[in-house]
């Protein structure tokens, strides 16, 4: 059980935020890695403050797998921003809310009191995951180098076997489930049975997504999107998994990915593999006054929940209940939604579970049904379907991009949530002062 | 005789390690001069006398071991005996120190070069700092001579000929690891340990580095008489032996006496005495203290800029942007959309992998480099430079819109070429903060930078401007805003001359001889080529206004018919691969004449400029012409070139080509001024 949720006890001030375009993973590693991503997105960010790099208190980034050079991902950002030396800087790990902790840990920082001004957000460089020698081959090169004579080594080559060169996929490790051996579309599968969602509905919601994202990137509404540049002088100015052709009929072609051949999860109703990063600058109250820093929002609150690994997907109806009940707020009185699109049948199945009373009373110890979430405020510029998942990075990229919906709509509300590999949920509630 | 140790400092410590510290009085940088020589042979006969255990050679100053001869004592040597005494001398030093029977450790820390190089390898071992200050090289090649105190003979004895020779061909210093690398050093180590090193080299000494065995075969005869002739080949195309004749001495020293170790020394001593005649050793120092005199400009401590904001991401735009990424400054680069950037990246990441081969540090150059389409940088700047197209409305509206943003003091300097820097400013609150920072293409082949002051502009700003330039590694020439600056202006006529004389029918190959034979880098039709005609006609045209040029038409047809030069694969020649193709049997016509005449306007202006105090003198607009054109250097400048062929002489053929092929010969008033 979550503990009862309590909001930040000092003011944690949104300043700015900005993020890279996410970058579809072409199966083989990007032109950029997670440090480069982390860059791309805090410098320009960085430039447009009144204060210096230096006046940052900490620096705090998720990331679920930082390349075996980075490994302290944040500490190199910071340092490679022009922080100086003593700028102190740690990465968080919670798998794809690894962004959103970091949000978390920035603002629990500031509500204590230590930081007055913190850079945080989320970095993921999918397509750099490594490639790695299985377990029986490492061993095997363990023997390899402690053979001293011929014979020995003689004998350690006849155990060699040319099964043991297969490499094993990171990425695909990182996604699976080593608990209850589930695939991450596996558990999005399990959900979308349980509540009876349809191919129908998660090919429309996808093609949603799809059709948001475009409108808002042609209407330049992604403000926060700042452009990258490759060695080869390419410039990376948009989102590029976005599909403007996208339809029903296109996704109806999709076979499924996961449960082979019946299942209904495919490539097209899932979130992309990415490269991406976001981050954000969070302060207090007095560094406000002091750097007279322009506030975007505030964090309120931000709740943490668990449940089974293999109906992970549901992770955020698991937050978002007892964030909104220990708040006393409705789902009327949120403005706007920002739920993470890993999987178009978990974002329905969450609605549908939110919305059922026997879910709500039996597994979320409610009384009644949290309610209906009505659609057209659920992520207004498309989700994680089109944009891309980057798995540290979105926790951070949700929280930005609601507050910049909550600045463009001239709302007060609105909650970030997303679902956790593992079994876990996050949500964080944010608030904006309406003039 | 008794001689003062002045600049020597000499201890004896417990261990019996006798330290020799050089440092020269009331100088920032120790060189070998006749008397720092003298005072070492005086401590020799001490250390003789009684034998330490070991002699460690190091620097007292931080800023480097020895940076080489004292090249205001090669200017007193006026014939070959006296060069011979002095070389004869420093051998007979560096044998001396070869010879000790105790151990010698040079201990290398910053710039070691020539001479200091020299005296390092006379020493039994070499330990060089392991930080990126360090830079050991014999670029006597510089100054039209090569290694004369046994140098050439210890380098290609020590190390594989191919990196000795190549090293000394070309002048080019080397960093720490590439020293140790080919065995120009035994060790390289960082400062926390270095004196332990040396300490320890001294007391227990390692077994002596050796010729690896490629060296030692490319030495016999017959491999290296190959090898020396493919080295010739190498050099001529950069460097004509006409011009050039030291890579040559060196290869054909190497290549006639390397078997003999005691001839070769003397022959050393008397190939460097020949090359020392003549007056093209004279002009390259002359270079040389040119080159110093812009570098001392300025006051690179009263200003230190952070930042630096290019607008404009063009050719010159972007690479002044990633040439200041690469010298270490924050650089923001702004252009109207994000991609419009995307060439200038891409030319920048190209530089930073042919300039910096630490990844970390390559990293952090792209890191430096921070595009910035919404110009947030402007208002954290120290200098904006603005490089965007020559449009006057559009840099009025840039100016009018950053001027409120920039900081206090930071700098507004323009690339323009061809704008009125007066007109530029009337849109400014402070007009007095703007300066011309004049780069040259390619940014970052091309050393020189030209400073324009208008008479609004404050001494402070100017100041400022040619700090900046200090900082970036490139040389200041402070000019008047005046059309054409001081490059352009003389350069034009000779081009001009150029495109005349193809209209008479003369061909571009014969054209460019003249004047490569003359030294030029490059002759002017391939230059035209290369820069593109359709900026040297938008050149040629502004200053034709201002100075009533008269131009010649076949250009105009070049242009209007899109053979732009080399960018476009057409123009006077047709270039395949970027280079172009020369036809080897063209008409050479009268080439003294050719000469004359590209040589003739290019002089005449040079002494326009001077009459009309573009510069504020002699030297800065040889030092500028040289840096700019690459005006043959060992010729010292032109007007230095032609008051060594004489003014009268000058004149005499001025007037002659008056007479045959116009006014346009007319000699300006000025040379009345060179007569004295």
């Amino acid at each position: 059980m979550a503990s009862s949720t309590k909001k930040y006890a000092k003011p944690v001030y949104l300043v700015d935020g900005a993020r890279t375009p996410f970058i579809k993973a072409m199966g083989k590693p990007g032109p950029f890695k997670h440090a480069d991503l982390g860059i791309n997105a805090s410098r320009s960010l960085l430039l447009r403050q009144p204060f210096a790099p230096g006046d940052i208190d900490e620096v705090i980034f998720g990331a679920t797998m930082p390349g075996p050079d980075e490994a302290n991902l944040a500490r190199v950002v910071a340092l490679r921003l022009g922080c100086g030396d003593q700028v102190p800087a740690y990465t968080v790990q919670r798998n794809c809310a690894s962004g959103m902790q970091a949000l978390d840990n920035a603002a629990m920082s500031i509500a204590s009191g230590r930081s007055n001004l913190v850079l945080a957000g989320g970095i993921e460089a999918m397509s750099h995951a490594p490639l790695l020698l299985h377990p029986r081959m490492v061993a095997w090169l363990g023997d390899w180098w402690s053979a001293k004579t011929i014979g020995q080594r003689f004998r350690v080559l006849g155990g060699f076997s040319p099964r043991l060169l297969k490499p094993v996929i990171a990425l695909l490790k990182g996604l699976t489930d080593p608990v209850v051996g589930l695939n991450m579309g596996q558990t999005a599968e399990q959900i979308a049975w349980r509540f009876d969602i349809s191919r129908e509905a998660m090919d429309q919601f996808s093609v949603d997504s799809h059709m948001k994202l475009h409108q808002a990137q042609q209407s330049g509404e992604l403000q926060e999107v700042s452009p990258m540049y490759d060695a080869g002088g390419n410039v990376y100015e948009h989102d590029n998994g976005v599909r403007p052709d996208s339809s029903l009929e296109k996704l109806a072609r999709l076979r499924p990915a996961f449960d082979k051949p019946y299942g209904l999860v495919t490539p097209g109703n899932s979130s992309q593999i990415t490269d991406g990063a976001a981050a954000l600058v969070l302060a207090s109250e007095a560094a406000v006054k002091q750097h007279d820093l322009p506030v975007m929002g505030r964090l309120v609150s931000t709740e943490w929940a668990a449940l089974t690994p293999a109906e992970m997907g549901l992770g955020p109806a698991h937050a978002i209940a007892p964030l909104l009940k220990s708040l006393r707020l409705k789902v009327e009185d949120i403005d706007y939604w920002e739920i993470n699109e890993a999987f178009a049948a978990q974002v329905l199945a969450v609605m549908a579970a939110l919305n059922d009373t026997a879910y709500c009373r039996e597994q979320l110890g409610l009384r009644g049904r949290v309610g209906e979430i009505p659609l057209e405020k659920l992520n207004v510029h498309g989700g994680a379907v089109a944009i891309g998942h980057p798995v540290g990075a979105s926790g951070a990229r949700i929280v930005l991009h609601l507050a910049r919906v909550l600045e463009q709509k001239g709302a007060s509300r609105g909650v970030a949530s997303l679902c956790i590999g593992g079994g876990q949920g996050g949500a964080m509630l944010i608030e904006r002062d309406v003039a | 005789m008794s001689i003062d140790i002045l600049d020597w400092k000499s201890e004896r410590d417990a261990d019996g390690i006798h330290w020799l510290i050089l440092d020269k009085q009331d100088s920032a940088t120790n060189v070998l001069s006749v008397s720092i020589l003298e005072q070492l042979d005086a401590l020799l006969d001490e250390i003789e006398r009684e034998l330490p255990r070991a002699v460690v050679i190091r620097s007292g100053k931080r800023s480097g071991f020895i940076a080489g001869a004292d090249v205001n004592e090669f200017l007193d040597v006026s014939n070959t005996q006296e060069a011979m005494i002095m070389v004869k001398r420093g051998q007979k030093l560096m044998n001396r120190i070869e010879k000790l029977s105790c151990t010698t450790v040079a201990l290398i820390e910053g710039f070691c070069m020539g001479g200091g190089t020299e005296l390092a390898l006379a020493c039994d071992y070499r330990i060089a700092l392991d930080e990126d200050s360090t830079r050991i090289g014999l670029p006597e090649v510089k100054l039209g001579i090569h290694p004369a105190y046994g140098g050439v003979v210890r380098a290609t004895r020590l190390v594989n000929p191919q990196h000795s020779l190549e090293m000394m061909l070309s002048g080019r210093a080397l960093r720490p690891r590439q020293a140790r690398k080919i065995g120009l050093v035994d060790l390289v180590q960082p400062r926390r340990q270095l004196e332990r090193a040396a300490r320890q080299v001294a007391l227990k000494p390692p077994a002596r580095q050796k010729m690896p065995w490629l060296g030692r075969l490319l030495s016999l005869p017959g491999i290296r008489h190959l090898l020396a002739s493919y080295m010739r080949s190498q050099v001529a195309r950069k460097a004509p032996r006409q011009h050039y004749p030291a890579p040559y001495a060196i290869l054909d020293l190497w290549a006639s006496f390397c078997g003999d170790r005691r001839r070769m020394m003397e022959e050393e001593a008397h190939s460097v005495s020949r090359l020392i005649q003549g007056n093209k050793v004279r002009n390259l120092i002359r270079v040389f203290f040119l080159q110093t005199r812009l570098k001392g400009l300025g006051d690179k401590k009263a200003f230190q800029p952070q930042h630096v904001h290019v607008i404009g991401a063009g050719t010159m735009g972007g690479d002044i942007a990633a040439w200041c990424a690469l010298r270490g400054f924050q650089v923001t680069l702004q252009d109207r959309e994000a991609k419009y950037l995307g060439n200038a990246f891409k030319r920048a990441h190209a530089l930073f992998a042919k300039r910096i081969r630490d990844t970390a540090a390559r990293n952090a150059a792209i890191d430096r480099l921070i595009p910035d389409v919404a110009g947030d940088g402007v208002a954290r700047a120290d200098v904006v430079i603005e490089a965007i197209y020559e449009n006057t409305e559009a840099k009025h509206a840039i100016y009018r819109e950053i001027e409120p943003r920039m900081k206090p003091g930071a700098v507004l300097a323009t690339n323009t070429s061809s704008i009125p820097l007066e007109e530029l400013a009337t849109v400014l609150v402070e007009p007095d903060r703007l300066v011309g920072i004049h780069f040259f293409n390619p940014v970052a082949m091309m050393p020189l930078v030209e400073i324009v002051r208008t008479e609004s502009s404050s001494p402070e700003t100017i100041e400022r401007a040619i700090a900046f330039t200090q900082h970036i590694g490139k040389l200041p020439l402070p000019v008047r805003s005046s059309p054409g600056f001081l490059v352009n202006r003389i350069l034009m006529p000779y081009l001009v001359e150029a495109f005349f004389l193809y209209d008479e029918g003369v061909a571009p190959e014969a054209i460019d001889k003249a004047a490569t034979d003359f030294g030029m880098p490059m002759g002017p039709v391939e230059l035209a080529d290369t820069v593109g005609l359709d900026i040297c006609q938008s050149v040629a045209q502004n200053l034709s206004q201002a100075f009533a040029i008269e131009l010649p038409k076949g250009l105009k047809a070049f242009v209007d018919s899109k053979k732009l030069g080399k960018k476009s694969g057409r123009g006077f020649y047709q270039y395949k691969k970027g280079k172009p193709i020369k036809d080897r049997d063209a008409d050479l016509g009268d080439q003294k004449v050719i000469q004359a005449r590209l040589l003739g306007r290019f002089l005449n202006e040079a002494v326009a400029c001077l009459q009309e105090a573009i510069v504020d003198d002699r030297d800065l607009l040889d030092a500028g012409v040289i840096f700019g054109t690459g005006f043959a250097p060992f010729r010292g400048g032109p007007l230095n070139h032609a008051a060594q062929e004489g003014v009268d002489t000058v004149l005499a053929s001025l007037q002659g080509l008056e007479a045959n092929h116009g006014e346009r010969f007319k000699a300006v008033d000025g040379w009345s001024m060179l007569a004295d």
